[in-house]
């Protein structure tokens, strides 16, 4: 007798103003990437440029100056003297840059592929979600790993560092197209039986023009969500390859390479090579995380 | 029990939150008096938004979160209900008052059948052993109509036919044989044959058990098939009430004058039907004066100022500046 | 640009007419899809929601459809729109089978219950109401706000989303948008169930006059028996997908001969208090389960005898219509 449906139950959804949690990951992820933007402006140093590196400015501490060269360094230089500071900028730079180009692949993929299956049903349906299934088998990093090599192996020798990024970006993106498929196919199968498709039907409409004039609009906002928390999985698989050494190259070093270089000198005491760049990576992977929580929380129907 | 009516409502008012963010919050249900007196079925009808199932919630206590009762008195059999703690409504609803939803399947425990469920409810209520209990259920069952009710104790909800759910509905409702029964849109959701047995039954039940019942309906004809008495509500207020027979042949409020003549009549001449313009303000957007005024062919200046007058009309009562006159010809522009 | 057609109520025999259907059925199959499909085991049977439905509209008129929840109307109407294939029979509109993008080309349109599923949320209403122009090619001018003048909403409106409407202003831009087609035939799919009373009056009163001044043919289907009573020329009685009974309006209401079509009448609500009768007999279970041989309606018919049970009746001319029973 109690099972009324407690419509007056549902609460609006937080607005960001009132979730300092939301709030305080937008405005740590907008400093990163305003960081990354303007690196060649902000850096005191141009880590890449081997003729302003000077080897006797290897391992100066943070906040030290260089007792040979008198030189500054905020978070320190690493082994070749390169400035860590400078080289987190960048690093944040190639990382965001993998990052969201990767997530934007593997949403145009998944989201067509979950559009086509979910409108037209039938045997797209079943080898769309099957494909989604093996590969869901394997984790991701896996198939991001064969994925980077089968290219690599094709990718002529005198490309492959400058290929390297645009690799990654495609073994990234070509591995984490499942979750957006699952759900915009799912999304599409209900808008496909409303009555306004039909009504398009009558209209004239192609399949072509629903699916993407009617139904596309209509299944986007989870996958905003979708690609958020996709963007974190997509920083931190690029950090994880470029670590394994199989990711961007150390001429182009991401956050990943950076904690690389680091690792090998974590137990000889210079500690800030690898802490900085894995707390920038930290802090990146958590304010998109969060803020895709809130997303979530925020555009869910149930709960808004 | 008293001589005096089982539920008795005085100026009771419901505020809802405004519209927008933090908007001002708005009374949905506005100073509405109602009484219902032991076997007599009180049809309350109105559109959606009207108010009338907030009016609902209001006597059980079960108002959604949002809304709040915000003034008025509510007398269940003597006793005033409207500012008991939470744990005495508890005891109040199901002992007192029982309550027959639209949705069946909503009201029923999918994953108990229901027998047990019967037994479960009578059990709160009643000293009884569990075979004791289950009898009662079978009897509850055959009381609503149900054949065989014995070997139905063991069937699951999704096992019946929508009709016989209602009637399971109405059992549960009934089982600590209250005094009130508040039914809520209780057969919209149901064929129009089927319509006819639970309305006839809710009838039957009302004489037989000289139970008081709300009826909460959309549809004029179920009103004029099934209540004593219709109230007539109109963006939360009451606009008119009296003997169903008398407000539906003579309405003296226009609103419920223009509600019965658009109503398509089933042994009616085809032809326009007549219209009333525009639509029901929602709660917050209610024009000064009469709420109706905009809507209304009578409207003067004094409609759109002052609130309408309770005034004494054809048995009953209604809201309004210019009661029981005849509209001028029904057609819009 | 909506032509004025003048209309001559035509009293065509059965086999002329915009609609045809001959021998129409329609079945759902419940099995898993998929892989599951192989694997279920029994397969369960095909559900028929349309059986052998044979009927015809002429031009110009209003074919009310009406039946109970199951009966299998809805799917009709969908069939009659091409929006599904029939399983067996034929069905014609103008001549042509209505299905694909014939629809759009004979200029069938249809109108729905839920107006609020019918807009799509995201468009907005000036869009929503030309749809059908802007499928073919360019839209003139001003159309939108020619339609939503039609329909009676304001020009200005054609700005806004779906939403900041109320369900009967929704349905008048469902209808407007069926207008900016130039239709031949309009399905209403029980277009004012969703809708309260006094809206549903405006509604109403909207598709018959348009229907008046433009001409067109309709198939009007709904459960309630009095919106049907007032809008239909002639009027089909569907129970479990087959057609029991078809008449004139005012000889089916005045004079119902199958047992199923009475008592929907008497069981109609009325506002003078003399309906609402369950004339079901005591102890019947309402819902259905087909009947496997003879009359579908026998189990609940209160005048059924032993031939009810095994003969199947066939649709079958009587005053004015058809109807099948062995005893009318």
């Amino acid at each position: 007798m109690m099972g009324r449906a407690a419509d007056g139950a549902i609460g609006r959804g937080q607005s960001l103003a009132r979730t300092p949690r939301a709030l305080l990951s937008l405005g740590v992820l907008a400093g990163l990437v305003l960081a990354a933007i303007g690196a060649p402006l902000l850096a005191p140093h141009d880590p890449f440029d081997p003729a302003t590196l000077d080897l006797m400015n290897g391992f100066t501490a943070p906040m030290t100056h260089n007792p040979y060269t008198g030189d500054l360094f905020w978070l320190g230089a690493d082994d070749q003297g390169r400035d860590v500071f400078s080289a987190i900028l960048f690093g944040l730079r190639i990382s965001l840059f993998v990052g969201m180009s990767a997530v934007a692949l593997a949403a145009m993929l998944g989201v067509s592929l979950g559009l086509l299956a979910g409108y037209l049903g039938g045997w797209v349906d079943g080898l769309t979600m099957r494909a989604a299934d093996v590969q869901l088998t394997f984790p991701a990093i896996l198939v991001a790993m064969l994925i980077f090599g089968v290219a690599k192996g094709i990718t002529p020798v005198a490309y492959r560092d400058e290929m390297a990024i645009w690799v990654l970006i495609l073994a990234i993106g070509l591995s984490d197209w499942v979750p957006f498929a699952r759900v915009v196919r799912g999304a599409a199968m209900v808008e496909a039986s409303r009555d306004y498709v039909l009504a398009a039907r009558l209209s004239g409409r192609s399949g072509p023009a629903i699916m993407l004039r009617h139904i596309l609009p209509n299944v986007l906002s989870p996958v905003l969500v979708i690609a958020t928390i996709g963007l974190a999985q997509a920083i931190v698989t690029e950090a994880t390859l470029s670590f394994l050494g199989i990711g961007a190259p150390p001429t182009q070093p991401s956050l990943g390479t950076l904690i690389r270089t680091g690792q090998s000198y974590l137990f000889s005491g210079e500690w800030w090579i690898l802490a900085f760049p894995a707390a920038t990576l930290l802090a990146l992977a958590l304010a998109v995380n969060l803020l895709g929580d809130w997303l979530r929380d925020r555009l869910n129907p149930v709960l808004q | 029990m008293s001589v005096g009516p089982v539920l008795s409502l005085r100026d009771v008012s419901v505020s809802v939150p405004g519209r927008g963010a933090r908007g001002a919050r708005a009374l949905a249900v506005d100073r509405v008096s109602v009484d219902i007196a032991a076997g007599e079925v009180l049809g309350i009808v109105g559109e959606s938004g009207a108010g009338k199932s907030l009016l609902a919630s209001a006597v059980t206590g079960l108002l959604p979160p949002r809304a709040g009762l915000s003034g008025g008195e509510v007398w269940i059999a003597g006793a005033r209900v409207d500012h008991l703690p939470e744990a005495r409504l508890r005891r109040l609803r199901g002992r007192v008052v029982g309550t027959v939803f639209q949705d069946p399947l909503g009201a029923l425990n999918p994953l108990m059948t229901i027998g047990a469920q019967l037994a479960e409810t009578i059990a709160v209520h009643l000293p009884l052993s569990r075979s004791a209990a289950r009898q009662r259920a079978a009897e509850a069952l055959a009381e609503v109509g149900i054949p065989a009710p014995a070997d139905r104790l063991g069937c699951y909800p999704h096992e019946l036919s929508g009709g016989m759910r209602q009637r399971v509905g109405i059992a549960l409702a009934l089982c600590a044989a209250p005094a009130l029964l508040i039914a809520d849109e209780p057969t919209t959701a149901l064929d129009v044959s089927v319509q006819a047995q639970i309305l006839a039954l809710l009838k039957r039940l009302c004489r037989d058990r000289g139970m008081a019942v709300m009826l909460i309906t959309h549809d004029m004809g179920v009103i004029a098939e099934t209540a004593d008495r219709i109230a007539v509500l109109y963006a939360g207020r009451l606009v008119e009430t009296g003997p169903v027979r008398d407000v539906l042949d003579t309405p003296c409020h226009p609103y419920t004058d223009g509600l019965v003549a658009a109503v398509p009549r089933i042994d009616g001449r085809p032809g326009r039907l007549a219209q009333i313009p525009g639509a029901m303000p929602p709660p917050g957007a209610r024009p000064a004066g009469c709420a109706f005024h905009p809507r209304c062919a009578l409207a003067r200046d004094r409609c759109r100022k002052d609130p309408a007058p309770e005034v004494a009309a054809a048995g009953g009562r209604a809201a309004c500046w210019f009661p029981c006159r005849s509209l001028p010809a029904r057609t819009d522009p | 640009m909506l032509v004025s057609v003048p209309v001559f109520a035509s009293a065509d025999g059965p086999m002329t007419g915009l609609v045809r259907l001959t021998g129409v059925t329609r079945h759902f199959d419940p099995s898993p899809r998929g892989p599951g499909r192989i694997l279920a085991r029994p397969r369960p049977a095909p559900l028929t929601a349309v059986a052998d439905v044979s009927l015809s509209i002429p031009e110009g008129t209003v074919y009310g459809l009406v039946g109970e929840s199951g009966s299998g109307k809805s799917t009709l109407g969908r069939l009659v729109a091409g929006l599904l294939a029939p399983s067996s029979g034929r069905i014609e509109v103008a001549g042509r089978d209505p299905q694909g993008a014939n629809a759009a080309a004979i200029g069938i349109q249809m109108i729905f219950q839920d107006p609020a599923a019918s807009l799509n949320p995201r468009w907005r209403v000036g869009d929503i109401v030309t749809e059908p122009v802007a499928a073919r090619g360019r839209v003139p001018r001003g159309l939108a706000e020619r339609l939503l003048v039609q329909v009676g909403l304001d020009p200005a409106d054609r700005g806004k989303f779906p939403r900041a409407f109320s369900g009967g202003q929704q349905q008048r831009i469902a209808i407007a948008r069926a207008l900016s087609a130039n239709p031949r035939l309009v399905i209403c799919d029980e277009p004012t169930s969703a809708l309260d009373v006094s809206v549903q009056a405006q509604v109403l009163n909207l598709i018959s006059d348009l229907r008046r001044d433009l001409g067109l043919t309709c198939l009007f289907i709904s459960h309630d028996l009095a919106v049907i009573r007032h809008m239909a020329d002639r009027v089909g009685v569907l129970y479990q997908g087959r057609l029991v009974e078809e008449a004139a309006a005012g000889t089916l209401f005045a004079a119902p001969r199958h047992p199923y079509t009475r008592m929907l009448l008497d069981a109609v609500p009325r506002l003078d208090g003399g309906g609402g009768r369950a004339g079901l007999r005591a102890g019947d279970i309402p819902d259905a389960v087909p009947a496997p041989t003879g009359c579908v309606f026998h189990p609940r018919c209160r005048v059924a005898v032993a031939r009810c049970a095994s003969e199947r009746p066939a649709l079958r001319a009587a005053a004015c219509g058809r109807v099948a029973c062995h005893l009318a």
